[in-house]
């Protein structure tokens, strides 16, 4: 069966609401008062970890596409990017209103004695741009440059590990797991790069430079 | 939203346990078969083993942090590097009988059973600040002895400098010590004068109650001045020391994990300021609290420390 617009339309609603879902059962778990002992951490850690999920959610997406061969995964991935965003918003929301208590003073002690939360509002910054430029207009607008922003996708998810490893106090255990899935889909993306530049090795071997050189001769 | 009990209470607001107790016991009776129903917090209402222990002069005057999140919210490397699963893991140590080595420097080495020497050293309740290097704190009951009153009979040597203290290695149960998380077994140490202290106390239990498996039952050291981490768990060896003890966190990080591990605010930890904590069982809107130098015992405690540097020897 071939998907028209109305059945995009309705999985892209579904998925939506799935991935609102840890929104929700952290909301629901804040208010029955059934975070535990350390509430706060609790949303806070709960929160980081979506946003590093779905970051790697959206990662996964052209990794997939070039796999599988289709190209259904691309659909999502604004989506997701956004989910990333709104997920790194909460962890932030929560550090900053929760955490510092909206104190600037205990911002000021506290983040340049702690370089993972450095590395964690960097990430954030990374995001931002990317967040804001992400509706199709934008798209429009930034032409080819849009691209070349948005590979700032992959700075942030290195900075995002860099503010985990940094933050955890002996057990690398989930990091090294967010590493490891980052690395891997980093890898098809070069593998996929680099066989690229062989079909252009040898669409410059002898046998076809002539013709090549003939066809950049004409359109110059 | 999170309406929480605030923790900071002045003693005088603070219940007696007598009263508490009849007021139960009048509840239970009054509501005889709905009791359990109404009483949420039921298993607290029956005295526990140490329900009348003495209070000590040592407690301070705050309130003490709700039991659920002190049994819910603990590190046991032994078991699990997280929290709630360290908890449930913990379940399964078996805290009885129990016995401690006691070696080294000592004119009375020897195995003790830990009835025999909870015999020896009547305990009493020392409400005490908690503080964990990780920028979280409670006040909890603790039940136990001083330290020093136990090492004084096990008359040490005068070679005797520092004391040292191993947790139970057991991967079998202790499932975390399959990991090479740390150096296991788990080793602290004091120096003889901080083992010495009258502040400094084994104890082997806490709310009236013995010691849950997750908190370091059947015997547990606390040293309300330092980090949560010397406080080392089940303990089996004592050890009588004349060279400063490798320490499981000083070997694991040394550059960040101190021998002395004193609460101070002033000596940021390498990747995290130490300047404030986050009060267990406060309302999520409650700020953190500022932390204390020797988490609020300098008075008693700061004197130990006077030639010292403590930004060098942190």
């Amino acid at each position: 069966m071939r998907l028209n617009k109305q059945h995009w339309a309705v999985i892209k609603l579904l998925v939506f609401t799935l991935s609102l879902l840890p929104f929700f059962e952290l909301l629901f778990d804040g208010i029955n008062d059934q975070l535990g002992a350390n509430p706060i951490e609790t949303l806070h850690f709960g929160f980081g970890d979506w946003a590093l999920r779905f970051l790697c959610i959206g990662l996964a997406l052209t990794p997939i596409k070039i796999i599988a061969g289709q190209s259904w995964p691309v659909r999502f991935r604004r989506m997701m990017g956004l989910f990333a965003f709104f997920y790194a918003s909460l962890h932030l929301l929560v550090y900053v209103v929760l955490d510092l208590s909206l104190s600037w003073t205990a911002l000021i002690d506290e983040a340049p004695k702690s370089p993972y939360i450095l590395a964690g509002l960097v990430t954030y910054l990374l995001l931002l741009p990317l967040a804001l430029t992400s509706t199709q207009s934008m798209q429009k607008r930034f032409g080819r440059y849009w691209l070349v922003l948005h590979r700032l996708v992959y700075v942030a998810a290195i900075t995002a590990l860099v503010h985990y490893f940094w933050l955890v106090k002996k057990d690398y255990t989930q990091p090294l797991i967010y590493a490891a899935v980052m690395t891997m889909l980093l890898a098809v993306r070069i593998y996929k790069f680099y066989q690229k530049q062989m079909r252009r090795v040898k669409t410059r071997s002898p046998g076809l430079r002539q013709k090549k050189t003939t066809n950049n001769e004409i359109s110059r | 939203m999170l309406i929480k009990s605030q923790t900071e209470i002045a003693s005088h607001e603070i219940t007696d346990r007598k009263v508490f107790e009849s007021r139960r016991q009048f509840i239970k009776a009054a509501t005889a078969l709905s009791a359990s129903a109404l009483l949420p917090n039921q298993a607290q209402a029956e005295p526990g083993k140490y329900a009348n222990a003495a209070a000590s002069p040592y407690s301070i005057a705050v309130g003490t942090t709700d039991r659920e999140d002190v049994i819910s919210y603990t590190n046991y490397y032994e078991f699990s590097t997280n929290k709630q699963d360290s908890t449930l893991l913990a379940k399964g140590l078996t805290t009885s009988p129990w016995s401690v080595e006691v070696l080294g420097e000592t004119e009375k080495p020897g195995v003790y059973h830990l009835e025999d020497i909870l015999k020896d050293n009547p305990v009493e309740e020392r409400i005490y600040r908690f503080r964990c290097v990780e920028a979280w704190s409670m006040v909890v009951p603790w039940i136990g002895f001083p330290l020093g009153e136990m090492l004084k009979k096990l008359k040490p040597t005068s070679k005797a400098k520092f004391v040292q203290f191993t947790t139970l290695y057991n991967p079998d149960i202790m499932v975390g010590q399959r990991s090479h998380v740390l150096e296991w077994p788990y080793v602290e140490g004091l120096r003889m004068d901080e083992a010495m202290h009258p502040l400094t106390i084994l104890a082997t239990g806490m709310y009236g109650d013995t010691l849950p498996n997750q908190n370091g039952a059947p015997l547990r050291l606390i040293v309300p001045w330092k980090y949560g981490f010397k406080s080392i768990k089940a303990i089996v060896k004592i050890e009588f020391t004349e060279t400063m003890p490798a320490t499981a966190w000083n070997k694991s990080a040394p550059g960040e994990y101190g021998f002395y591990a004193n609460v101070n605010p002033e000596v940021p930890h390498p990747r995290w300021s130490q300047g404030r904590e986050r009060v267990l069982g406060s309302s999520i809107f409650a700020p953190k609290r500022a932390t204390e130098k020797f988490n609020s015992y300098g008075e008693q405690v700061a004197g130990l420390y006077s030639a010292m540097d403590l930004t060098k020897f942190f």
